[in-house]
């Protein structure tokens, strides 16, 4: 009986395979040329690069939320009940507190200039705050207690700045021009900046702590 | 063009792979990491969908995967917090409100 079903199932998954297929491969109906659309625009976003233009600028709403997505996550990862504390520190080992030394500045580094290089090439904050959340995990794995005593303290704070951030911008903008995030060409590319290191520290952050979750860390076998 | 093509129908063809692993699979990390790639494959479609020169899919795409890492993290901590400790290990929320 169980065979049957996984058959049947398999029959059922392969039609929808082959409907899937189908449907992708059909020829898209020429709409508008959006490409062209960007690159017309792009000497007003304050950035050379279209994917960072599409990102903070002429779709700067979606990152914005994308942000608080990412906000929404942690509260949802910190409202579980934390589990047990850890039991003692755990031995860190040598040879990874030695690595880390050697790597969180090199990778610190990297990081920032992912997010400069997002303004002319493929990069930005996120790329760059993926790259310093690894770095932070490195950290809190190698032991570095300061950091995770900073990181607990003021957690809220530093995840929060980048939508805080963001939003601060998109009321000025309001304001003063009538639009929502419509970043005027002349000021575009510092408030991109701006916009994009706040986010690129929460983004580490928040990275680090759905990585800590409930805290339970050195519960992990090393 | 054929490469497109050839990509979006990977995309497909990967949906259904993982559509068929969530069905079968019964341990919920098997399930969260066959949701994972059926994301993926969506955005493979996307992305191939589009073809190289469109900015656009590549931003939105670059946003839905760390909506998905967002997500996966949060199921994740979920599955840590169902495989814990047992009920009367956990520290019970009505007592030590302090």
């Amino acid at each position: 009986m169980k065979r049957l079903g996984h058959a049947v199932l398999g029959l059922l998954l392969l039609m929808l395979a082959g409907v899937l297929a189908w449907a992708v491969s059909l020829p898209v109906a020429p709409g508008q040329d959006v490409p062209a659309h960007i690159a017309g625009s792009l000497a007003d976003s304050g950035v050379s690069h279209p994917v960072t233009a599409v990102l903070l600028n002429f779709r700067g709403y979606d990152t914005l939320l994308e942000l608080v997505v990412l906000l929404v996550a942690l509260a949802g990862v910190r409202c579980l009940a934390p589990l047990p504390p850890p039991s003692g520190g755990g031995a860190v080992g040598g040879v990874l507190r030695e690595l880390a030394a050697l790597l969180l500045p090199v990778l610190v580094l990297v990081a920032l200039y992912l997010l400069w290089a997002g303004a002319t090439r493929p990069g930005g904050a996120f790329q760059g705050g993926a790259l310093l959340g690894a770095a932070g995990i490195l950290a809190l794995l190698a032991g570095r207690d300061r950091f995770l005593a900073v990181l607990e303290q003021r957690l809220w704070l530093l995840a929060g700045l980048g939508v805080g951030v963001f939003l601060a911008v998109a009321a000025g903008t309001l304001v003063w021009g009538g639009t929502l995030l419509g970043l005027p060409p002349e000021q575009a590319g510092i408030l991109i900046l701006v916009i994009e290191s706040f986010a690129l520290l929460s983004i580490a952050v928040t990275l680090v702590a759905l990585f800590l979750g409930t805290g339970e860390l050195e519960d992990r076998d090393p | 063009m054929t490469g497109q093509a050839c990509y979006a129908v990977l995309g497909a063809l990967l949906f259904c792979l993982s559509f068929h692993a969530l069905i079968i699979a019964v341990h919920p990390l098997r399930r969260l990491l066959a949701v994972n790639v059926m994301g993926s494959s969506v955005f493979l479609v996307f992305i191939a969908g589009a073809g190289p020169r469109d900015p656009l899919p590549q931003a939105l795409v670059i946003t839905g995967i760390v909506v998905a890492v967002a997500a996966t993290a949060l199921g994740l901590n979920l599955l840590l917090r169902l495989a814990g400790p047992a009920e009367d290990d956990r520290p019970s929320a009505g007592q030590d409100g302090s």
